[in-house]
């Protein structure tokens, strides 16, 4: 029997909190599973600084593939025998689902941020390179591995096995906000994902949804709406965020002074020199992270170790909104005033916006600008979601975009009570 | 504070008016591969280079008051229009931003029709591939398109002299 086909003797399952079991029965997805770079994932959290926020969220990267993988694997045991569905891309299809976070890093947003990376152009790396994944993936044909990587990036030429693994309505967001909620603990982001399932039909070149199946997507997109801004968007997540990217950007420019470090950053210096080899990428997960952040609370540099100490024992900056269009000025004097207390505002004054996050929530958009979510109504046309749902259209038609400003209180607040520097900092941030 | 919304700014400035966002999208990923500093991260979707972060910041822009939003209904579907505000003006003039001149670009991009920058846009991601390599793969991700032999010969020369220019 060719590879491809392979069986296991026995179904393996994994007990899963969110789908309750994930079955494996391919010879290849079982195999994939085994090597160092998807066991790697289980060293990546899924939700990178959220867990100094929600204390439940430590889940991984690895829990999170398993899901995708099974929510495919539903998905397509639906789609059998249907129109449109090629059963020939079945493992096509599973093995993209289950690869499609490879190239994940430690905490990736900030190090993607700080050193300029791509995580998706890592997972590529990893799935066309001299690695245990692409071994396996040629023992299927010589073309899978490129063809998944094609999948994972969205230029694999069958656009319906595509949108399975990322459209709007994709089993990477069913999975990601039902596992979210289930691991921070928030009573939102719940939504009949078995509904969705069931109404999912594939058609020439995109998954749409029966109009039958309306109400399960409009809470679908409802527990995206709330995921988005109470967990994703949290502004103590986001303190924790731009802590650790301010981390990185001093050890950077540290090493780049020629500082002598008490713990050498060797971890760090492929990424430094901006020429980081896959060897090195897989290295480093959060646990090399988390060491390298505790030994640099004893540097003598006083601005690493205070901002690893910060991150290390949750000391985290404070916050307040801010309109960067209207404080634009008192932006300008927080950096003097900053500057006179001896803080540097470089690594202590931040404005982080909604922006700076990679999550999104739903919008129809322009023509052709983003595939939107389509129903299948029952004459056989496709309507956009939005244009049939008023839930849907009340939620996607308001922008709501947010800024915030982050400092260091406890550095403030112990200047001394007779500064005029500190009287003025405070009027600036209590408005 | 907001360097990358300011660039954008001053991309909305040289323009004046950019109709459509998919327009919008295409022209700030065609003048990142000429090198212009902008960090929007793009990725490959149905339609071909996007970036959901150039998504987010225009609507900051517009949020905040510095970018004006006029949307117009076309058939079945909303066409998006962009210029800067007063604010937006006044904004740019106070932020000190160092970004090399997009003029020469912006005018030659604005000759073009989007159907034909969604093709030189999509020729651009696939850059990395050998020539014909590039032709194949634009063919397959973009058949629906059904782009033309004299098309695709265009966009490769304009691909040649706007790389070269920069």
């Amino acid at each position: 029997m060719a590879y491809r086909d392979e069986q296991l003797h026995e179904e393996k399952v994994f007990k899963d909190p969110v789908h309750r079991y994930i079955h494996v029965r391919d010879r290849v997805i079982w195999d994939l599973i085994g090597t160092p770079e998807f066991q790697r994932l289980r060293r990546i959290k899924q939700l990178g600084t959220s867990y100094l926020t929600f204390h439940g969220a430590e889940h991984s990267r690895f829990n999170h593939s398993l899901g995708v993988y099974e929510i495919v694997r539903r998905i397509i045991e639906n789609f059998r025998h249907r129109p449109f569905w090629n059963e020939e891309e079945r493992l096509l299809c599973l093995t993209a689902a289950l690869l499609h976070d490879l190239g994940h890093g430690p905490f990736s947003h900030s190090f993607e941020k700080v050193f300029g990376l791509d995580h998706e152009d890592f997972t590529r790396r990893i799935i066309l390179g001299n690695t245990s994944v692409n071994q396996i993936l040629q023992r299927v044909s010589p073309d899978f591995p490129k063809n998944v990587a094609d999948v994972i990036h969205k230029t694999y030429p069958n656009k319906l096995v595509v949108s399975l693994i990322s459209s709007q309505i994709d089993a990477d967001r069913m999975d990601y906000l039902l596992r979210d909620a289930y691991y921070t603990g928030v009573s939102y982001g719940h939504f009949d994902m078995e509904r969705i399932l069931r109404v999912m039909r594939p058609m020439e070149d995109q998954v749409v949804i029966k109009y039958s199946g309306m109400h399960a997507v409009e809470d679908y997109i409802m527990s995206r709406y709330q995921m988005y801004w109470q967990v994703y968007f949290h502004p103590v997540t986001r303190s924790a965020e731009v802590i650790l990217s301010k981390i990185l950007q001093r050890v950077k420019e540290l090493y780049e002074s020629g500082y002598e470090f008490h713990v050498k950053p060797v971890h760090f210096l492929s990424f430094f020199n901006q020429e980081v080899n896959l060897e090195e990428y897989v290295k480093l997960d959060e646990a090399v992270v988390l060491y390298y952040f505790q030994t640099w609370v004893d540097e003598k540099d006083p601005v690493l170790s205070d901002l690893c100490n910060r991150f290390v024992n949750r000391h985290l900056f404070k916050y307040i909104e801010f309109n960067p269009n209207l404080q634009l000025k008192q932006w300008a004097e927080l950096q003097q005033l900053f500057k006179k207390a001896g803080i540097d505002p470089e690594y202590y004054l931040e404005v982080d916006s909604s922006s700076d996050l990679p999550y999104d929530f739903y919008r129809p958009g322009e023509e052709e600008e983003r595939l939107p979510i389509h129903l299948l109504m029952p004459d056989g046309e496709l309507r956009e979601l939005s244009r049939q749902s008023d839930i849907v259209e009340s939620i996607s038609g308001k922008k709501r975009t947010d800024h915030k400003l982050y400092f260091p209180m406890d550095f403030i607040e112990g200047l001394s009570e007779r500064s005029k520097i500190k009287k003025r900092i405070l009027e600036i941030l209590h408005g | 504070m907001l360097k990358e919304h300011a660039k954008l700014m001053a991309f909305f400035s040289e323009c004046q008016k950019v109709e459509g966002r998919k327009r919008l999208q295409k022209m700030i990923y065609i003048l990142k591969k000429c090198g212009f500093p902008f960090s929007e991260r793009y990725h490959f979707h149905f339609y071909g280079p996007y970036s959901e972060e150039l998504t987010l910041r225009v609507e900051e822009l517009n949020n905040l008051g510095l970018l004006r939003e006029e949307k117009e209904k076309k058939s079945g579907y909303w066409l998006y229009r962009y210029t800067l505000t007063e604010e937006g003006k006044n904004f740019l003039q106070h932020y000190h931003l160092d970004m090399p001149d997009m003029q020469p670009y912006i005018q030659r991009l604005n000759e073009k029709s989007s159907r034909f920058l969604e093709l030189v846009s999509t020729m651009l991601y696939f850059d990395g591939l050998a020539e014909n390599e590039i032709v194949n793969k634009v063919r397959n991700v973009k058949s629906k398109q059904n782009y033309t032999d004299e098309e695709i010969e265009e966009a490769k020369a304009f691909i040649r002299q706007i790389i070269r220019h920069h």
